[in-house]
């Protein structure tokens, strides 16, 4: 019926049982694993400034915003296109609370104030928006956060007194403590990635976890968990508080990487490319929204220079990113990493027979 | 009705109540008071009939919007770019040859025809994996975007509005009293009462072909259950088609009367498939009533909001939805 079970059902497929393994993922079990956990903490080393923050700072921060999408989606099977909103909403908080350029509008609390209330905030928006969605169930759900994004996106147009209307809020201060400023590339780069590695373990230990196994249930047979005992209805809305405060600390990150925040930063379209990004990647783990919003950003950087050096207009990044989009949707239903997983079974299946083994690939 | 006013009684009274409330703001003369309290009766008038008329224009892309989603469970994220689709391909038709009317037909005929590929090539492909479909109609959305910036640019288009329709008409509704005792007048520009009038001829005409003639029959039964349906011989596949080309074309139609009435750019996809899924969840998804109560509601929101409390104008729009939302979650008018 979704997606979600889409997937499920060709994984159970191929893999000829009906338990999925996400530990077959984690970096416990997989030699390679440990390979791109290693690249990515000497990153440092291989790339500069430009490399570092544009692609693998950016990667990492648009990835945990995707993850908290597949959080709700994966396991809770509520597709909500609202994270990139609650993170918009995380960094205005910042900007309001902490210190800017427009001094008429933030409240110049310390970096340590301000961000744990524009979390709390967040997760209270997050959680308020979830406690709306969970009223209804499958596309209504997409239609009703999609409506809550776009309403977010016209109000901060429209409202000066705390948004700053289509300006936003310029040259916000970013922390600088053990004598550290985080702003510095280096400094930065890692403060990302042990916020997106905390975020990654931390939907990796919630997904075996009682309450991500009851609101795994939750997806596959509410009435059946209802009749259980379980609150239904409570494990969906926390389940969007969990994703709010993922969300919300990758919308701190992405405001202190850009130093500014508008409207523009929370449009609809940046709430659909959370989407293209999460689906892009495969929303069955955790490890996907990264994967996609790897591709996603070097798209996007790249794109422009690609297009015009095959001899089409620059600007048509956009075409691109949705006609990729579709294909993915058209041909796998579980994004790139349904692709791979597709494949490693054809060749293992071509490699098991002895006698076909004539070396495919 | 009277088993709502019979299940009901105090929701009937203030329902009632509000009604008479604002029949007396826009008929009666206001007493000097309220005119210092709230602003002067024009104002007011004009915000009133600014919203109706708009409620008509949202009703008209979201009865296409409302009517594929109720027969086929398809969430067409893609409509906004339909209807602006359906402007553009009117603004064209309209500067080539000059014809108001004629760039009607040909919107709702272009359009249509692309409704129709689109179930024929997409939809049908991956019947009742809505989920899968919603996200094949974003990828579209940002496809078609794109291609339209591409073809069309940045800039605002306006739909020339023909000359037997330009200026305002005369309504019989007083807005102040002169000092010599003289009534003032409501003075409103014809081409948006007209384009009223037609969304609301439509408006029946869908409810009346719905609702008593044989296609109609069979697209509430597909709306109930089409499994049974196409089991009784329908063949279920060229009404789906039908009614994706109907829904199709009422979003091109609108795109021309939204290009008459304000203006048509990139961005404009995005605002009214919002204002499409505001209206149906607030009037009940699959309902044509429902559209354009949501509609004129959501349509009477905004244009007073933006009047009354300019900054929060979107809040009331968003709050009313969510107001629906907690009271009755599958929308006012749904049956479900």
């Amino acid at each position: 019926m979704s997606l979600i079970q889409e997937a499920r059902a060709r994984e159970e497929m191929l893999a000829g049982s009906v338990v999925t393994q996400p530990a077959a993922w984690s970096v416990t079990e997989q030699p390679w694993a440990w390979a791109v956990a290693a690249l990515l903490l000497i990153m440092p080393l291989i790339a500069n400034g430009f490399f570092l923050i544009e692609i693998f700072g950016t990667t990492l921060i648009l990835g945990t915003i995707a993850l908290s999408l597949m959080f709700l989606a994966g396991y809770g099977g509520m597709v909500s296109l609202m994270q990139l909103t609650i993170a918009g909403f995380a960094g205005y908080m910042v900007a309001v609370f902490g210190v800017s350029g427009n001094a008429n509008i933030s409240l110049g609390w310390p970096w340590w104030l301000a961000t744990p209330m524009a979390l709390v905030l967040a997760v209270l928006f997050g959680t308020l928006g979830g406690a709306l969605a969970v009223r209804t169930e499958g596309i209504y759900t997409i239609m009703i956060t999609l409506a809550i994004g776009a309403a977010f996106y016209y109000f901060t147009n429209q409202n000066w007194a705390i948004f700053n209307g289509h300006t936003g809020i310029n040259t916000i201060a970013t922390p600088h403590f053990l004598g550290v400023d985080w702003r510095m590339d280096i400094a930065f780069y890692y403060l990302t990635l042990a916020v997106a590695a905390l975020c990654y373990f931390a939907v990796l230990y919630l997904s075996r976890a009682p309450f991500g196994l009851a609101l795994q249930g939750v997806r596959d047979n509410p009435r059946r968990m209802a009749a259980l005992g379980f609150n239904v209805n409570a494990h969906r809305i926390a389940a969007y508080a969990f994703a709010a405060l993922i969300a919300g600390m990758a919308g701190v990150l992405q405001v202190w990487n850009y130093r500014q925040i508008s409207p523009g930063s929370v449009a609809v379209e940046r709430c659909i490319d959370i989407l293209i990004v999460a689906v892009v990647g495969g929303i069955s783990r955790p490890v996907g929204p990264y994967i996609g919003a790897f591709i996603f950003v070097i798209l996007r950087t790249f794109a422009l220079d690609f297009l015009v050096k095959v001899g089409l207009d620059g600007n048509r990044f956009r075409l691109l990113i949705g006609l990729g989009f579709l294909a993915i949707v058209f041909w796998s239903s579980d994004g790139v990493i349904g692709l791979y997983e597709r494949w490693r079974k054809r060749t293992r299946q071509e490699t098991r027979p002895p006698a076909g083994g004539h070396g495919h690939g | 009705m009277s088993r709502f006013i019979e299940r009901h009684p105090i929701w009937s009274l203030v329902i009632l109540l509000a009604i008479a409330l604002l029949a007396w703001l826009i008929i009666a003369v206001w007493p000097p008071g309220l005119e210092e309290a709230i602003g002067r009766k024009k104002v007011f008038l004009s915000a009133v009939f600014n919203g109706i008329t708009l409620g008509g224009l949202y009703f008209l892309v979201a009865s296409g919007f409302t009517l594929i989603f109720g027969l086929m469970r398809n969430v067409n994220l893609a409509h906004g770019s339909l209807y602006l689709f359906g402007g553009y391909v009117g603004y064209a038709i309209s500067a080539a040859t000059g014809s108001w009317i004629l760039a009607f037909i040909a919107a709702f005929i272009v359009v249509a025809a692309i409704g129709i590929l689109l179930q024929l090539l997409v939809f049908r492909r991956m019947e009742g994996q809505d989920l899968r479909q919603t996200m094949v109609t974003i990828g579209l959305s940002i496809v078609f975007a794109d291609l339209m910036l591409w073809a069309f640019g940045g800039d605002f288009y306006q739909i020339q509005t023909p000359a037997w329709l330009i200026g305002p008409v005369q309504l019989p509704l007083i807005t102040a009293m002169k000092s010599s005792g003289e009534a003032v007048f409501l003075q409103y520009p014809m081409v948006r009462l007209v384009i009223f009038c037609a969304s609301v001829v439509i408006g029946v005409v869908m409810w009346l072909a719905l609702n008593r003639t044989r296609v109609g029959m069979i697209v509430r039964a597909g709306v109930d259950d089409r499994e049974i349906l196409a089991a009784t011989g329908v063949q279920i596949q060229l009404v789906f088609v039908l009614v994706f080309a109907l829904g199709a074309g009422l979003a091109g139609i609108a795109g021309v009367v939204g290009g008459t009435f304000q203006s048509i750019s990139p961005g404009e996809d995005t605002r009214f498939l919002l204002a499409s899924l505001v209206v149906v969840i607030v009037g009940g998804m699959g309902s044509i009533p429902g559209a354009a109560l949501g509609a004129v509601i959501i349509g009477l929101a905004e244009q007073l909001g933006s009047v009354y409390i300019p900054t929060y104008a979107i809040v009331v729009t968003f709050l009313i939805m969510v107001l629906v939302l907690a009271v009755r979650p599958q929308g006012l008018l749904a049956r479900r």
